[in-house]
């Protein structure tokens, strides 16, 4: 059983290691971009529509004659954006209403815990419809939407991990010491719930880059000449029948990134905290 | 039970209220004229005015808001400002698409993750184990709309084996009409499948390490029969709740992939009147959606107590 | 001789490879007779009964022989225990609440065995464990057998698990620390129950304690462990009144004395139970025990039998029973 116990936490190191290196491959792309591509993205050119792969064109051309690779190389830059500000958003907010919950307790704390629930009855892509149908499509719109739908989810986590480090002789020193409720929260809740956020933020990440590509490819979202992975794919479907490859490229971008984020997630889930592990 | 239904009514009652009350407020209160939205930035403010008159946006907010509920509850949804013809059976003939879309994927993620979860669970730990999570995990990384394509472009394009999109009516034939579901339902599922699996082996997990598992392996059961019949049922209710929380995510899930194989359901109706303009009708949609979602989650709640008797009683 | 253990060791995998948790223990047991076995947590005693059950966790291995109605458990397989298990011999475990379904009825699980080996309809299993259910003296056990765990006492539901534990007539059966999750009024109670069915039913009993009084007053014999190893046995009222093995001593010297003056201090024994053992050689209680000589260290631990049927696992006592 011992050989069984090393290889297991050898394949958990493995993926972790994967994860690792796949996100660093999405934000190392996004980077890329702003600086080199191998043609300026969105830079239409039409008599060479539709190429296949060459050394000209590493992924080939598109139905306007962009260069895929530069198209999925700029398209990461809108990933990262959309994921960094709405989970800022999230946390940002959510981490303050749950302290705000966690501190208050009684009905405050059910009525703030009771509101996020509801908040669950609608995911990310319906809010984000219903204020693109209001305010227009468009990248600003999408991350609201997102960063709003993350505020509920920060909010919880941060309620439940703050009352368990609440509850913990440590704080109630600090309380007997005198210490102020924004002291503590600093000083000891909020180290205290910085793995469990790390984690949840990673995971959050991954929703935002798959509901800003949904967004995209309903042409809600980056509007062009802005790359973005999910209008690529909404392109790809016109020409499925005479370019297939078309359709593969963006999609599998992003689900690498996907991929990365969670495998990247939970592997510091396991590094941080092996007990959250277990509520997760 | 009937102390405990009542109880979830009323829960189910007010979240209702609540969530008109977060629609009506998104779509009507929040800064934004929606006849403007619906004539465009260059309307004339006569034309604006007399539109916004037309449809009864200059009444007071609560006024509109109780014509909008009783309206709806009276099967009247409104006239469509895209379409000139009433709204509820415009709803209703997308919903003969999208509700059996929603079912048919839903049944079919369950089935896959109940068999993978056990299979994972038997085997926790060995070959088999990593590569059922495995799966999962490109399951969930990967977008439904991506894998829809995809299915699309092997089965349809390449193979020819089903539709690549497009809904031919359920008077062509269920058979014909569930075969334009089929590709759409194992794309939405997909998803669904992934997270469900996971749910599944954790709970399993979870309840085959309990007391009572021994308890029945000492009586004489089989490793598997007490998996079945003691540590399955334990299992169900986490198991059930994440399945009715995820079918909010599988409902904007068909959103997008109805617009995929170009399916007249409700999700592609939504993005179309985003397209037109026509705020009444995504309210109404959304609502629907979000009404139904809630619904649902108050029947998982009525399953958990039927499996699970201390629910039944209060007891924690 | 209905059960006969010789040589019985068992190895548990860990991070460090095996590591034996119980090394030769050797004991009978006759049809209608009872044993108790007697140690602290970690003395292998819970173990033990597990093996006889064939229930240790994935990877445990066993050696040595456990001879039960002619068949020697250790070599049965799985299919061959399962038909065992439930039938011939039954287990009743510490904790009743867990250790019941909470999502089945009372009567259902009592109906299961019966289900399972005497290939009853529903119907004739159900009256059956209400029958049952009657016998462990549950009042209104139709209710009872309606009823769901969580809606039961906690000495409700042991009587039901020994309901369950009954309902095939087994020859055997073990129970492992049945009382110490209930209330002390009701341990006695339940105690007696088992006693009073085991002897009308001519069942053997072999109960897992730490708690010598228990064991005193329910069993003919009596099995000492400590450290996974046998440390002394014998007809329980001889173990109790001319222990010979330090261990066992100093267990009864360490009770609580009913006419004791108030505020005198519990004996306790010094030292700490061995947590993993690493394969000593000599005797595990060696270092906690206060005659510690370098030869307990050193050599294998002898097994004397100085009176009828009383044995003695100890370097420091002799053949006729004498601390040398």
């Amino acid at each position: 059983m011992s050989a069984l116990a090393l290889t297991a936490r050898g394949r958990a190191g493995a993926s972790q290691w994967l994860g690792a290196a796949l996100v660093a491959a999405l934000v190392g792309a996004a980077m890329l971009s702003l600086v080199w591509t191998p043609y300026p993205p969105g830079a239409i050119d039409v008599p060479h529509k539709l190429l296949s792969p060459s050394p000209a064109h590493w992924l080939g051309t598109d139905d306007l004659g962009r260069d895929v690779a530069s198209e999925i190389l700029a398209g990461a830059r809108v990933s990262i954006l959309v994921g960094v500000i709405a989970v800022g958003i999230g946390v940002a907010f959510g981490v303050a209403l749950g302290l705000v919950a966690a501190a208050a307790k009684g009905l405050v704390e059910d009525a703030i815990m009771k509101l996020c629930d509801f908040t669950f009855a609608f995911p990310a892509l319906l809010s984000a419809i219903m204020l693109t149908a209001t305010y227009g499509p468009g990248v600003v719109n999408a991350i609201i939407a997102i960063g709003v739908y993350n505020v509920p989810i920060f909010a919880k986590l941060t309620r439940a991990t703050a009352n368990g480090v609440l509850a913990r002789e440590f704080t109630l020193a600090a309380r007997a010491a005198g210490r102020g409720p924004l002291a503590i929260a600093f000083d000891h809740v909020l180290p205290n719930i910085a793995p469990a956020l790390i984690v949840q933020a990673t995971i959050q990440f991954a929703v935002a880059i798959l509901a800003e590509a949904a967004l995209s490819y309903l042409g809600l979202g980056a509007q062009p000449p802005e790359a973005s992975w999910g209008r690529m794919l909404s392109d790809a479907q016109g020409w499925m029948y005479v370019a297939p490859r078309l359709a593969v490229f963006p999609g599998l971008a992003v689900a690498l990134s996907v991929l990365g984020l969670n495998l990247l997630g939970d592997g510091l889930r396991d590094a941080l905290d092996p007990r959250l592990k277990a509520r997760g | 039970m009937l102390a405990y239904t009542i109880q979830r009514l009323l829960v189910l009652a007010a979240t209702l209220v609540f969530a008109s009350l977060a629609v009506f407020g998104v779509l009507e209160i929040l800064p934004g004229n929606a006849a403007m939205t619906m004539l465009g930035a260059s309307a004339t403010p006569e034309a604006v005015a007399a539109l916004a008159h037309k449809l009864g946006l200059d009444q007071p907010l609560a006024a509109r808001y109780w014509s909008w509920i009783a309206g709806a509850l009276r099967g009247d949804f409104g006239l469509s400002y895209a379409y000139g013809s009433p709204i509820a059976p415009l709803i209703a003939q997308r919903l003969a698409v999208s509700a059996p879309l929603a079912v048919l994927s839903m049944a079919i993620a369950a089935a896959v993750a109940l068999v993978a979860g056990v299979y994972a669970a038997e085997r926790r730990g060995r070959a088999g184990d990593a590569a059922v999570m495995a799966a999962s995990q490109i399951g969930l990384a990967v977008p439904n709309f991506w894998f829809a394509i995809l299915l699309v472009l092997v089965f349809a394009v390449h193979w020819r084996l089903a539709p690549a999109g497009g809904f031919p009516g359920w008077d062509a034939g269920p058979w014909r009409a569930l075969q334009a579901l089929i590709l759409p339902a194992i794309a939405l599922g997909l998803v669904q499948a992934a997270i469900l699996t996971r749910v599944t082996r954790s709970a399993l997990l979870e309840a085959l390490n309990e007391d009572f598992i021994r308890t029945a392996r000492a009586k004489g059961l089989s490793r598997r029969a007490a998996l079945w019949r003691h540590a399955l049922p334990n299992a169900m209710a986490p198991i059930l709740t994440i399945m009715g929380l995820q079918f909010a995510n599988l409902i904007a899930g068909a959103i997008v992939v109805e617009n995929v194989f170009v399916l007249p359901g409700l999700g592609r109706l939504i993005v179309q009147s985003i397209a037109n303009r026509d705020a009444l009708v995504v309210e109404d949609c959304v609502m629907l959606l979000a009404a139904f979602v809630i619904a649902l989650n108050f029947v998982v709640d009525l399953a958990c107590a039927a499996i699970d008797p201390r629910l039944r009683a209060g007891v924690s | 001789m209905l059960l006969e253990v010789s040589g019985l060791a068992i190895d548990l995998p860990s991070p460090a490879g095996a590591r034996r948790v119980v090394h030769d223990v050797s004991f009978s047991l006759d049809a209608g007779d009872s044993l108790g076995v007697v140690g602290e947590s970690g003395s292998g005693k819970t173990m033990t009964a597990l093996a006889l059950m064939g229930l240790l966790p994935d990877g445990a291995r066993v050696s040595g022989a456990m001879r039960f109605e002619g068949q020697d458990l250790a070599r049965l397989g799985e299919d061959a225990m399962r038909k065992l298990r439930g039938d011939r011999i039954a287990m009743i475990f510490q904790e009743p609440m867990s250790a019941l379904n909470p999502l089945h009825r009372i009567g259902a699980q009592v109906a299961e065995p019966l289900m399972l080996h005497r290939a009853m309809s529903k119907g004739a299993a159900w009256t059956e464990a209400i029958r049952l259910l009657d016998r462990v003296r549950l009042r209104d056990p139709e209710r009872i057998a309606h009823a769901y765990p969580f809606a039961l006492s906690g000495g409700e539901r042991q009587r039901a698990m020994i309901a369950m534990a009954l309902s095939c007539g087994p020859d055997l059966i073990i129970a492992d620390e049945p009382t110490t999750a209930l209330d002390v009024t009701v341990q006695a109670k339940i105690l007696d129950l088992l006693a009073s069915l085991c002897v009308s039913s001519n069942m053997a009993t072999l109960l897992v304690s730490h708690d010598l009084a228990v064991i005193a007053r329910h069993c003919r014999r009596v099995l000492v462990m400590y450290g996974g190893t046998v440390m002394e046995s014998g007809p329980a009222d001889a173990v109790l009144r001319r222990a010979r093995h330090p261990y066992t001593r100093a267990l009864l010297e360490a009770r609580p004395r009913p006419g004791a003056p108030r505020g005198e201090r519990l004996r306790a024994i010094a030292g700490a139970a061995p947590s993993s053992a690493s394969a000593p050689i000599g005797c595990p209680f060696a270092g906690r025990c206060p005659l510690t000589l370098d030869i307990c260290r050193a050599q294998a631990l002898p097994t004397v039998e100085f009176e009828a049927e009383h044995r003695v696992r100890c370097h420091r006592v002799d053949a006729t029973g004498r601390l040398t």
